[in-house]
Order: structure tokens, then C-alpha cells, then sequence
């Protein structure tokens, strides 16, 4: 053993984890049934009696659902970043506070409290994209408050200084100068927080939709009791990475624009 | 304070935390008068000019611009400060908006100047500098001393009654110094007051109507350029422009400069 020279240990290392892949792709093709995952995810009868409601209601909602979530976590997390960086005191334990909160609490928590809780506690239907937007917004606000923050950060001291010798308020300077560059910065991690809203709002079906706001979770769950075959939820998969690959190359895309900018 | 003072420094102190930068400053600069403010890195000579207008708040003291009291708690300090033109070391463009777009955005949000009006006043300052072609351009298309003669125009475009410079030829590449040099040469020919923060000695010698020489803090002497530079009375005053004028001749280990 200890004759083995560095290349020779290192050729025989790379071996071994060869060969642990082989083995294990062996019992995965030998042991699996082939014939009953076949009926189970690939049932074409069943893929096509999902179309065309699976696109022109799942997905859709899927995609209405995230950007409502979005755009509203987005003003807000931009509020509660600028409320962090306040000089007011009691804004930034506001701010803290709720992203503690909001962070440390799951997504699915919230979901229950907004559909049922907000209508017991007032009296009031609110109307139910109104509660996705707010329950998803709500949650994605925590995290693109410290994104927002974290850009605005990092902004060159200068640019302040530049834009308030130029005569600017302090505000202006923020709204004029400074947050378009700090949304520049965390446009990246700001496109992850889209993936994981995308992923997140298939939590709704706690709000209990009706068939017209079904998402493709809700929608492919509902299909697999229907046709008792798991190719609905195979496609509501796909259509998922149909959004989230083509975010994923763009976050890295822009990575590495701001890479080269550096 | 005398009438025609455009910049009018009392008593002037500046301390971050325990560190007394600036220890007690009198200073005046008159409508029209070119002052150069020179100094080894840590005599206060950038806090000085920051605290003209104001984006360094002083700790005691007075700072008048154009008979307003800069340092009265109750001056609209944005008011004062549209009138103070200041350009940076590290020029500071704002790099997300056109060279045109860095000209007009605080004549419009600032002076409230139409769209056309600030396009004109830009286009006319970027003419002044030397730039007319680039006004499409993006910061960071520029060279360096471009992006100065842009940061210099940005401010022009105020229609400032004064300007404050602040090294703004140290982050440059030596043979791009001279265009901005140029330029600051004909804003003062034009008549324009300027508090200029410099090592460019020939500059100072040449242009300036007044030079300040500093250290720790202390004005240790000023006078005209071609006294105070071609014979310096302090001994400090001569060991710094001796280490400046001929930095290979030094006689004693010479501090790396990194003064910002």
C-alpha cells in the first residue's frame, strides 16, 4: 500500500468511485419494475386527457400566482430594506423584526393563517389571488429585504455623496441613484428568490381553490385521484422545470455579466 | 465676514472620534480667486474641502458659502449645496445612466429644468470639456480622465457659483492628467472661485492665485503660488515639496501615499 505513488493512489481512488456509480445504476435498472413505473408515470392516454387545462389553467395560475407573490414581496422588501437602513430606530425593529419572523416561520404557516385566520379574525372574504399575493409576498418580502439591503450596501459610498453635492435630497439620491444600481447588483439572487416563489406557490391549495384556480400541483394531485396514475404529476414536474431552468440559466447568465463588470 | 468671500472658513475643527483631523482652520476664498490647498496625505486638506459643503459635518467652527452659513443647523443645505460644484478623486459618475444622463438628472430633479433645457445646458458643458461626442456614451466606456472631464461638466451643468476639486487628477493614469488639468486651467481663466485639493505643484504654481499648504491639521502657511511653492518659508513646508517635486532625491524613507 504504501508504495503507491500519488498517481497511482489517485488512479485508484477515481476507480473505486467509478465503479460505486456502476453498481448503483445496476441495482437501480435490475431491481426497478420497469413495466409498473411505466403505467405509473408514462400513460399517454392519461397525458393527453391532460391537455390543454393543464396549460391553460395550471400553469397559468402557477405563473399568476408567483408574479403576484413577486411583485408585491418585491415593493415590500424594498420598503423593509430601506426601513433596516433607517436612521429611525424603532423602523429598523420593525423591519428586523418582521424578517426574523417571516424567515424563521415555514411558508406553509403562513398560508393557513392568511386563508383561514385574517376571515375569522375580520369578517371579511378577501378575494383569493388577493391572499396568495399576500401570503406569498409576505414570506418572499423577508428574504428580498436582506437581498435589497444587502445591494444597496453595496453601492460605492461615492454615489451618495456625488448625488447630494449635486444638490439631491437624500431621497432622491436613494430613488435616482442608488436603488437602480443595488437592484442591478442583487438581480441575481433576486431571480433565485422568483425560483423558489415558483416552487412555493403550490402551497395555495391550503386556501381550497376552486378548479379554475388550480395550480400544477393542486392540478396534478387532483388528476392522479381522477385517472389513478402518477403521469399528471410527471408533467406538472416538467412544466415546473419549463420556468425554473430557463430562471436558472438567466441567474447565471447575469452572474457572470456581473463577474466580468468586476 | 467680508462681502466678496466666497468661501469663508472659521475656526474650523474636525474630529473622527479621538482622531482631531482638522485642528482649528481659518480660511477665505473671494469671488473669482483660485486657491490650491496642498499638504501631505493626513493633513486634512480633503476634510477641509468636505466640510465646504457640508459632506463632512464639522465639529466646531463656521463654514459660510456665498454669505449663507453652511453650518447652521437650519440651512436648506441641498439649496446651498446646488450652487457648490464639486468634482472626486474617483470621479464618481453615476455608472447606470448615459454620460448625457449623468449631466441632466439633477438639473431636472434639482433645478426643475425641462427635458430639452438640460439636454442643452449638457450638451453645452460637454462641449466646454471637450466631450461632445461621447454623450451617449456610458461611464465605463470612458477612459479616466474622460470620466473626470464628464464628473467636472456634471457639475458645470449646476450652473455652480463655486467649485470644489478634490485630487482630481490622483487616480490617474500620468499622460491623461494633462486634458483635465486643461480644463480646470480654463475655468479658471473664465473667472470661476476655486478650492482645488492638488499635487500637481506646477498646477498650483501656474494657476493657482493663492496656495495653502498643510499639515496635521494646521494651515502652516499660504501666500501667493509663486511664493509659497518657489520659497517656502516653513521648514515643513520645504521637506514636502522637496519629497513631491523630486521623489527619487528623498532624503529619508518617504511614506506611502494613500490618501483618499
Amino acid at each position: 500500500m504504501a508504495a503507491l505513488t500519488r498517481r497511482q493512489r489517485a488512479r485508484a481512488f477515481r476507480g473505486a468511485q467509478y465503479g460505486l456509480l456502476a453498481v448503483a445504476l445496476l441495482a437501480v435498472v435490475l431491481l426497478a419494475d420497469w413495466e409498473r413505473l411505466r403505467q405509473a408515470f408514462f400513460d399517454v392516454e392519461v397525458a393527453k386527457a391532460q391537455f390543454p387545462d393543464i396549460l391553460a389553467i395550471a400553469l397559468l395560475n402557477t405563473g399568476v400566482y408567483t408574479l403576484l407573490g413577486f411583485g408585491f414581496g418585491l415593493v415590500l422588501g424594498l420598503v423593509l430594506a430601506l426601513m433596516r437602513l433607517s436612521s429611525v430606530p424603532p423602523y429598523r425593529w420593525i423591519a428586523v423584526t418582521y424578517i426574523e419572523f417571516f424567515r424563521g416561520v415555514p411558508a406553509l404557516l403562513v398560508f393557513i393563517a392568511l386563508g383561514f385566520g385574517v376571515p375569522l379574525a375580520f369578517e371579511v372574504a378577501i378575494d383569493k389571488y388577493v391572499t396568495v399575493m399576500l401570503a406569498l409576498g409576505l414570506v418572499g418580502a423577508a428574504y428580498m429585504a436582506e437581498t435589497i439591503r444587502a445591494g444597496i450596501r453595496a453601492v460605492p459610498k461615492g454615489q451618495m455623496e456625488a448625488a447630494r453635492s449635486l444638490g439631491m435630497s437624500h431621497g432622491r439620491a436613494m430613488a435616482s441613484v442608488i436603488i437602480p444600481q443595488a437592484f442591478r447588483i442583487v438581480l441575481p439572487p433576486l431571480t433565485n428568490e422568483l425560483i423558489l416563489l415558483t416552487k412555493d406557490s403550490s402551497l395555495v391549495y391550503l386556501l381550497g381553490l376552486s378548479l379554475s384556480q388550480y395550480e400544477l400541483s393542486n392540478f396534478g394531485r387532483d388528476a392522479l385521484n381522477e385517472h389513478k396514475s402518477l403521469t399528471p404529476i410527471l408533467i406538472a414536474g416538467l412544466l415546473y422545470l419549463m420556468i425554473t431552468l430557463p430562471l436558472g440559466h438567466l441567474v447565471r447568465r447575469l452572474e457572470s455579466r456581473t463577474a466580468k463588470a468586476r | 465676514m467680508s462681502t466678496s468671500a466666497q468661501i469663508d472658513v472659521r475656526g474650523l475643527r474636525k474630529a473622527f472620534g479621538d482622531l482631531e483631523v482638522l485642528r482649528g482652520i481659518d480660511i477665505t476664498v473671494e469671488r473669482g480667486e483660485v486657491v490650491c490647498v496642498i499638504g501631505p496625505s493626513g493633513s486634512g486638506k480633503s476634510t477641509l474641502l468636505r466640510c465646504v459643503n457640508l459632506l463632512e459635518e464639522p465639529t466646531s467652527g463656521t463654514v459660510s458659502v456665498a454669505g449663507t452659513e453652511v453650518t447652521d443647523p437650519d440651512v436648506d443645505i441641498d439649496r446651498v449645496r446646488q450652487r457648490i460644484g464639486m468634482v472626486f478623486q474617483s470621479f464618481n459618475l453615476f455608472p447606470h445612466l448615459t454620460v448625457l444622463e449623468n449631466l441632466t438628472l439633477a438639473q431636472r430633479r434639482v433645478l426643475r429644468r425641462d427635458k430639452a433645457e438640460a439636454a442643452r445646458v449638457g450638451r453645452a458643458n460637454l462641449e466646454r470639456v471637450g466631450l461632445a461626442d461621447k454623450s451617449g456614451s456610458y461611464p465605463a466606456q470612458l477612459s479616466g480622465g474622460q470620466q473626470q472631464r464628464v464628473a467636472i461638466a456634471r457639475a458645470l451643468s449646476m450652473d455652480p457659483e463655486l467649485m470644489l476639486f478634490d485630487e482630481p487628477t490622483s487616480a490617474l493614469d500620468p499622460e491623461l492628467v494633462g486634458d483635465v488639468l486643461a480644463v480646470m486651467r480654463s475655468l479658471a481663466q473664465e473667472g470661476m472661485t476655486m478650492l482645488v485639493v492638488t499635487h500637481e505643484m506646477s498646477f498650483a504654481r501656474e494657476v493657482a492665485d493663492r496656495v495653502v499648504f498643510m499639515d496635521g491639521g494646521v494651515i502652516v502657511e499660504e501666500g501667493p503660488a509663486e511664493r509659497v511653492v518657489g520659497a517656502p518659508r516653513h521648514e515643513r513646508t520645504r521637506t514636502f515639496l522637496a519629497r513631491v517635486l523630486d521623489p527619487a532625491a528623498a532624503p529619508e524613507p518617504v511614506e506611502v501615499r494613500k490618501e483618499g
